[in-house]
């Protein structure tokens, strides 16, 4: 309508109709800046209509993050038709509140119905509550649970300045050198590593490199690459912390093997040390009980947590019913490299698909559960004996 | 609010109305969350002063917008880590200079983090050296003179900040240039590019002024005639048969993937009011909006660089009127000569080149001494950063600032005839000593 016609001609259009009214010509000119989204599958494009988009255009956070700014990295990437992107992204913890008319219809859109405006999110990092958390390891390789943290009063990364991510990487930093007893352990600085440290890294798999995706870097994250960023991880190597990539922090917690029980209280011990550790310099996590933790994509919100294994199930990945087991099983697969990757050697990488409107605990024996049924049908299945489909679970309990 | 009486200018007057100061006193309704105050800044219709209509600083995705929330930190604190950079931004940016400059934006909000994003993303190279730094408007090169004015001398082989640049589009002032060896000289071109007054630059332009820029280049070329009669094709509308046609022609312009061009932001919301233009003859071509506002090529095979650039002035000095007519001057001073949003590109904004077959002299160890005293460069035949092919190199001028357009039209034809005349020594097994040429 409005935003397809060429602008002079608009401005004729209010002029001819003796619009002197300053609303109208706000209305106009916030059209002409509308994005054109008829090529666009991404969350951002299927709801910002241009009455929203005039509404919000002239808005701005404290820190000055605008609605273009949050959807310039949906605009510049139409996304898939298999695939559906979320097409926009938080620059501050304000940017949830300024732009909530725009960001709530996404969440609950992207987060199966969750709806922010009247559901509360529950937080639980109780890891003596999983129950049956021991995978046999016959089947399962490895257990994962990853997180992200954001530090409370800084830009998030499409936003922030060069110094606001300095401060996050000392805040960091500083809490993660008071770790002790198996939490002991070094922060290696993307700037100032030497040779020999990067390649350790890398053999250990735990090296992140500058962003190519274009989701990402059309965002903003990728700026003044790599002040400020680094790679923080236990002498064990079992706990790990991503400084100023795709989020302020992202906590990752590993081992071989399938004791996914010890991966999650390591994770939930790690993180509240860390979490009591800042408090103590008087920081703290950005979180609130509408949308639990906040994090740079509106999809990572919540608990921001995927658990997961490495699971050999060669049988029951070729079976016609495994896709829907998965998903009534509320799980994903991916390839062993990870998002985007293909499995090899029937081994997938399996983990949760929610992350908002149920607590870390929920999740996490969503996960065992699940990956317990699976082992289940593929022993069966070698045996010869039929599996059946579970009923679906329930979204939010 | 003022209505200018040309639509297009509007939407540039509302963007650049206000001192800068992005965040209005005392329009903030805020409530506490958690602790932390939320502003929101709603433009009040029938507010006395003039509202605000985009609450816009930088438009770039990348978050430096907003100057005052940086004026938090030390200056020290925000200065770039330039420990392992090589580019002229580099080299200028002192952090004394980075605290002096560091809270001055343009009137469109455009501020030194956004000039610098691209020269801080991309170290450079040991041997090459970028310049690291662009404009986002006109007004970049007054505000952050200083800055750019020792960026812009070590470019332009020492040009300074007094100097006054000569801008010479008469062809009639070009000598010869119509007698290149077609055995040799395959092709000839001119390019250069000019922005809009009034408007942002590629990296800092909201949507609308780019299809305002878009609209105004459309109406301009429409209305040129005999043989500059053409046609427009937007990226976002062309049919698979144009797009190939175009490819096959050579015009196609893809989105950019330098990193240089897109960590300046000039790539955003792609393809969007981009598009191609060229007459019916395929001889004069014009890119919308993908460096800089319009980049106008004129072009043909041979060595007839004289109807090359008589085309190239006709065609540019009638895109000019028309824009005129409608309100619209090209972004020009005179001692910058016109302005692009790359600091190389200032003067003339031009590159006069052939593609000439030189496979003798290219292997002669004088050939560099000789490009350098004609005041040329040579690229491979894919344009900047290729390789030769089969000895054919892309020569042309390597200056664009402090010579006119004539001027370095002229250098390019008489250095490119020197050159076909020493291959041709070189052939016939003679010596080329005695055509060693002066540094110019």
């Amino acid at each position: 309508i409005l935003c397809s016609q060429p602008v002079p001609t608009l401005l004729k259009h209010f002029l001819s109709e003796r619009c002197s009214n300053i609303l109208s010509c706000f209305l106009y000119l916030c059209s002409a800046e509308y994005p054109d989204l008829r090529k666009h599958n991404n969350c951002m494009a299927s709801n910002l209509t241009p009455a929203i988009y005039a509404k919000l255009c002239d808005k701005a956070t404290p820190n000055g993050y605008t609605l273009d700014q949050a959807i310039q990295t949906g605009v510049d990437n139409p996304g898939h038709p298999f695939i559906k992107t979320v097409g926009l992204v938080a620059g501050d913890e304000e940017s949830y509140e300024v732009f909530a008319e725009l960001l709530d219809p996404v969440i609950k859109e992207r987060h199966n119905g969750y709806d922010p405006r009247n559901m509360k999110h529950p937080t639980d990092l109780d890891a003596s509550k999983i129950q049956s958390g021991q995978f046999d390891e016959r089947y399962v390789l490895s257990s994962r649970v990853r997180t992200g943290r954001s530090i409370r009063g800084l830009s998030l990364p499409p936003a922030c300045t060069r110094a606001e991510r300095r401060e996050v990487e000392r805040v960091v930093v500083d809490a993660l050198a008071g770790l002790k007893g198996d939490l002991t352990g070094k922060y290696y600085s993307l700037t100032q590593m030497t040779e020999k440290e990067q390649q350790q890294l890398i053999d250990d798999h735990f090296l992140f490199d500058k962003p190519v995706s274009p989701l990402l870097t059309c965002a903003g994250m990728a700026r003044d690459w790599p002040d400020a960023r680094g790679i923080w991880h236990n002498n064990e190597k079992t706990f790990l912390i991503w400084v100023n990539e795709e989020d302020h922090t992202r906590v990752i917690s590993m081992e071989k093997g399938g004791n996914m029980k010890r991966v999650f209280e390591r994770f939930c011990r790690g993180l509240k040390e860390v979490e009591h550790l800042i408090q103590e310099k008087g920081w703290e996590f950005m979180w609130n009980e509408r949308l639990g933790y906040i994090l740079t994509c509106p999809s990572n919100l919540g608990t921001g947590l995927r658990a997961g294994v490495h699971v050999k199930l060669p049988l029951l990945s070729k079976d016609a019913r495994f896709s829907k087991i998965l998903d009534h099983l509320r799980l994903q697969k991916r390839g062993t490299g990870g998002v985007d990757t293909a499995a090899v050697g029937g081994v997938f990488d399996i983990s949760n698909l929610d992350r908002l409107g149920q607590s870390e605990v929920q999740l996490v024996q969503t996960v065992v559960d699940g990956v317990n049924y699976l082992i289940e049908c593929e022993k069966r299945l070698e045996r010869g004996q039929d599996i059946k489909v579970p009923p679906p679970l329930k979204q939010f309990k | 609010m003022e209505i200018a009486a040309n639509g297009s200018r509007a939407a540039a007057i509302n963007r650049r109305s206000g001192s800068g100061q992005r965040r209005a006193a005392g329009r903030c309704g805020g409530w506490k969350l958690l602790g932390g105050t939320i502003g929101i800044f709603v433009s009040t219709p029938g507010s006395s002063s003039s509202p605000q209509v985009r609450q816009q600083g930088a438009n770039m995705p990348f978050g430096n917008t907003h100057n005052q929330v940086k004026l938090k930190f030390a200056s020290d604190q925000e200065y770039p880590d330039l420990s392992k950079h090589n580019n002229h931004m580099a080299k200028v940016l002192t952090p004394a200079m980075y605290e002096r400059l560091r809270s001055k934006q343009t009137p469109s909000g455009f501020t030194l983090d956004d000039v610098i994003q691209t020269g801080v993303d991309n170290p450079g190279h040991p041997f090459i050296m970028t310049v690291g730094c662009v404009a986002g408007d006109e007004e970049t090169y007054e505000v952050f003179k200083e800055l750019l004015d020792p960026v812009i001398e070590d470019r332009h082989g020492g040009y300074k900040p007094s100097d006054k640049h000569k801008t010479d589009l008469n062809p009639a002032n070009l000598k010869g240039g119509d007698d290149l060896d077609p055995n040799y000289v395959l092709s000839s071109r001119v390019r250069t590019g000019r922005s809009i007054r009034g408007f942002c630059l590629p990296p800092h332009c909201s949507r609308g002024e780019r299809r305002a820029v878009e609209k105004l280049s459309i109406e301009a070329l429409d209305s040129l005639s005999g043989d500059l009669k053409g046609k427009y094709y937007a990226l976002k509308n062309m049919t698979d048969a144009e797009q190939q046609q175009l490819i096959d022609d050579h015009f196609l312009f893809d989105k950019p993937v330098s990193p240089l061009l897109l960590a300046s932001g000039m790539a955003r919301d792609w393809p969007d009011a981009r598009g191609i233009w060229h007459n019916d003859n395929k001889t004069f071509l014009v890119w919308v909006n993908e460096e800089d506002h319009l980049r106008v090529i004129s072009m043909q095979k041979g060595g007839n660089m004289k109807e090359v650039f008589n085309r190239f002035c006709t065609g540019l000095t009638k895109i000019e009127t028309l824009f005129k007519d409608r309100g619209h001057a090209f972004m020009w001073n005179e001692h910058l000569g016109y302005v692009l949003t790359c600091p190389s590109n200032l003067g003339t904004g031009l590159r006069a080149g052939v593609h000439v077959k030189l496979p003798n002299m290219s292997k002669h160890a004088k050939f560099e001494e000789v490009l350098k005293r004609l005041r040329l460069q040579k690229r491979g035949t894919g344009g900047v950063d290729t390789a030769a092919v089969g000895g054919v190199f892309d020569i042309s001028n390597a200056d664009r600032l402090g010579f006119s357009e004539v001027e370095l039209v002229q250098m390019v034809v008489d250095g490119v005839r020197l050159l076909v005349d020493m291959e041709k020594k070189l052939e016939k097994g003679q010596s080329i000593d005695d055509l060693m040429p002066a540094q110019k």
